[in-house]
């Protein structure tokens, strides 16, 4: 099993015709992925390395089957897409798109509460499955199967994690880029849950960064719900107060959003905390019992 | 972007709120003929984008030009928190009868605005949620629906507000919200809202801080930036779609994607150094981009080594290589380079960087040994 995505995903999309879009469309194709539809508008009727391109989503959705979609669109247009995605009746979204604003994604994340759909992201790398469906911007070849999950809100950072645990043969069931935004649309505990429940995931991967307290509020949903071992990281020790660190989202305002904050609230809360990113992976080996 | 108090002023007014007549003032001269065109009682109030300032001392309350030059002389230059005062602000007087404290911010948790009311106006909040809880009021607000009329009694009654300071207040509120709403705003504080003797509801101090992410739509606020107050090497980043933090130590740090960078300054610190800078080139950053960033990091004087540390997902390796390459040849950089290269492409960026390696870079495994290496490296003078 995996979670979120996987060999039923029937993947849209959404601007593919797009320099980002296009490329890692051909990539996600590559990994084996269903990418069944692309929707540009004013492009529809013609087609991407074989994938028939639409003008609306719920016409690619009637036509193809889609369940799933994946967002290129530049900001400005970005929270459209995702609302034009959840009318269509797709269950699972995911927005790559960096920049959006913020009173667009309080809009969004207001709307997605009445809906039945996962939202992930925005400003995050995807969510991939190993072998089975890859539904992101991550380097595929660096992952294996296996039965770790990796949840994080940065991208390159799981990528140099997940490297590292493939390095010693520990495999991988999902790793799912929640974003690192402000807003989100899917958090650490609604992720961490889904690993919980799969039966394949025998240990958990978190990796925080400073800014807001969703660290502080998964460490308590781990410590009261999970049996699943998890194991989690933080960047950050070293910023400065009140400057945003590349993501929106990473930014010390006092208080919770500190590196320390959130590295004590795990270790309160039983988890095992790496100091670096290579520990993260001696970490799960023990939680493992691969010593 | 955060705005000086003069410029949220400036925006809140257009939305109905009531503030008192005031002038900008950039030399004691001017200061003077502010208060001499406002008349009576005024303050000369630091113009800063920090908190603070009435404790350090940047805010006078004088009752003639001659005073005013004076207050402004001595706050003009003034150092706030590391923010050098350049501009005051001389505002007219009034006479508070009730101060009190209102704001909007994101919550990000709840994923929707947060309205605080306070009875203890003037107070820092975080001050007063901690001696006198009870005087807070705070209310969320459904971003689809907005403030909602029966919120606004809400917030008042609770307060305690009655007659024309809970009508003042409501509509202050009520105007607040819709320019929260407008100006895409992360954070409207007013700190103290007053209520005049003579029944008078006014904005005295306004913190306006707008989404970053928002300004293409607002090109208006966008202009409002002040780039004399920002750090030159900050402010070019900006320019070019870089994000750069400057801090104090001397190893110099660029990565791409803002967790590793972050990560890639705690295991530096962690190897004994300091880290220079933030330097995050993001995702697709090409040739041009990384020379960009790599002038921009060397730039500052206090760096003595660079780590340069990729994994490779949108940002493809043999692109970084060669921007590394460019940007070493263009500047005739001679401090020492420590790369680490991995992901998409990497193969092909580290084939690109054995064929043409200068003598002062070099190549390490992984992220720790990268750290270590440009640790030392930068201890021993960059050679």
């Amino acid at each position: 099993m995996a979670i979120l995505v996987d060999e039923g995903t029937r993947l849209l999309v959404q601007g593919i015709t797009g320099r980002e879009g296009a490329f890692h469309t051909g990539r996600m194709l590559k990994s084996g992925t269903s990418v069944v539809a692309g929707v540009t508008p004013g492009k529809g009727g013609q087609d991407y390395e074989s994938v028939p391109i639409f003008n609306t989503v719920e016409e690619a959705v009637e036509e193809t089957g889609a369940n799933a979609s994946v967002i290129f669109v530049p900001p400005p247009f970005a929270a459209d897409a995702i609302f034009e995605s959840l009318d269509s009746g797709l269950s699972t979204v995911c927005c790559i798109t960096e920049g959006i604003p913020v009173h667009d994604m309080m809009r969004v994340a207001g709307y997605l509460g009445g809906k039945d759909a996962t939202l992930i992201g925005p400003n995050c790398p995807g969510v991939l499955s190993p072998e089975k469906c890859n539904v992101s911007i991550m380097p595929g070849d660096i992952f294996m199967p296996g039965n770790v999950g990796v949840v994080s809100r940065s991208g390159t950072l799981t990528y140099q994690i997940v490297n590292e645990l493939t390095q010693r043969e520990i495999g991988q069931s999902s790793a799912v880029g929640i974003g690192g935004d402000p807003i989100i649309g899917t958090d650490f505990i609604e992720i961490l849950s889904k690993f919980e429940a799969d039966e394949e995931t025998d240990c958990a991967v978190m990796i925080g960064e400073i800014g807001g307290n969703a660290e502080q509020l998964a460490a308590e949903y781990v410590r009261s719900e999970m049996s699943t071992p998890v194991v989690a990281y933080i960047a950050g020790f070293t910023a400065p107060e009140g400057k945003t660190m590349g993501h929106a989202g990473a930014i010390v305002s006092g208080g919770e959003s500190t590196a320390e904050a959130k590295s004590e609230a795990l270790r309160e809360a039983g988890i095992r905390a790496a100091t670096n990113p290579s520990e993260v992976a001696e970490l799960v080996a023990e939680a493992l019992g691969l010593g | 972007m955060d705005l000086y108090e003069y410029q949220g002023k400036e925006l809140l007014r257009n939305y109905g709120l009531e503030t008192l007549p005031g002038i900008v003032a950039g030399t004691p001269e001017e200061a003077g003929r502010a208060a001499e065109t406002l008349g009576g009682t005024v303050a000369i109030k630091a113009q800063v984008l920090t908190g603070g300032r009435g404790k350090a001392g940047g805010i006078k309350v004088v009752s003639s030009p001659k005073e005013a030059e004076e207050a402004a002389a001595g706050i003009l230059g003034m150092d706030i928190r590391g923010h050098t005062v350049r501009r005051v602000y001389v505002e007219g007087g009034a006479e508070i009868d009730r101060e009190f404290y209102l704001s909007i911010t994101v919550d990000r948790t709840a994923k929707r605005p947060l309205i605080l009311f306070s009875t203890e106006g003037g107070l820092e909040i975080e001050e007063v949620a901690e001696t006198n809880p009870e005087a807070i009021v705070n209310l969320h607000i459904d971003p689809l629906l907005g403030l909602l009329p029966y919120q606004v009694r809400e917030i008042t009654f609770a307060a305690g507000l009655e007659g024309d300071a809970a009508k003042g207040v409501g509509r202050t509120l009520t105007n607040l919200y819709k320019a929260f709403d407008d100006l895409d705003a992360s954070l409207v504080e007013i700190n103290p809202l007053i209520v005049t003797s003579d029944g008078h509801v006014l904005t005295l101090d306004a913190k306006v801080t707008v989404d970053n992410s928002s300004l293409y739509r607002h090109a208006d606020i966008a202009e409002l930036h002040d780039v004399e107050a920002a750090d030159p090497q900050e402010q070019r980043a900006q320019e070019v779609g870089l994000q750069y933090v400057k801090l104090d130590g001397d190893v110099g740090i660029l990565g791409n994607g803002a967790g590793l960078v972050m990560s890639t300054l705690d295991v530096v610190a962690q190897a004994g150094g300091e880290p220079a800078n933030f330097c995050d080139v993001g995702g697709g950053a090409d040739a041009e981009q990384i020379s960009t960033a790599l002038d921009i990091v060397t730039s500052n004087e206090q760096v003595q080594s660079v780590l340069f540390n990729i994994f490779g997902g949108i940002t493809r390796g043999d692109e970084v290589a060669r921007g590394l390459l460019s940007a070493i040849e263009r500047t005739g950089l001679t401090l020492s380079v420590v790369v680490r290269l991995d992901g998409t492409n990497a193969e092909e960026g580290r084939q690109i960087l054995a064929e043409n390696t200068p003598e002062n870079v070099h190549t390490e495994q992984t992220m720790l040994e990268a750290a270590r290496r440009a640790v030392e490296l930068a201890r021993d003078g960059g050679r």
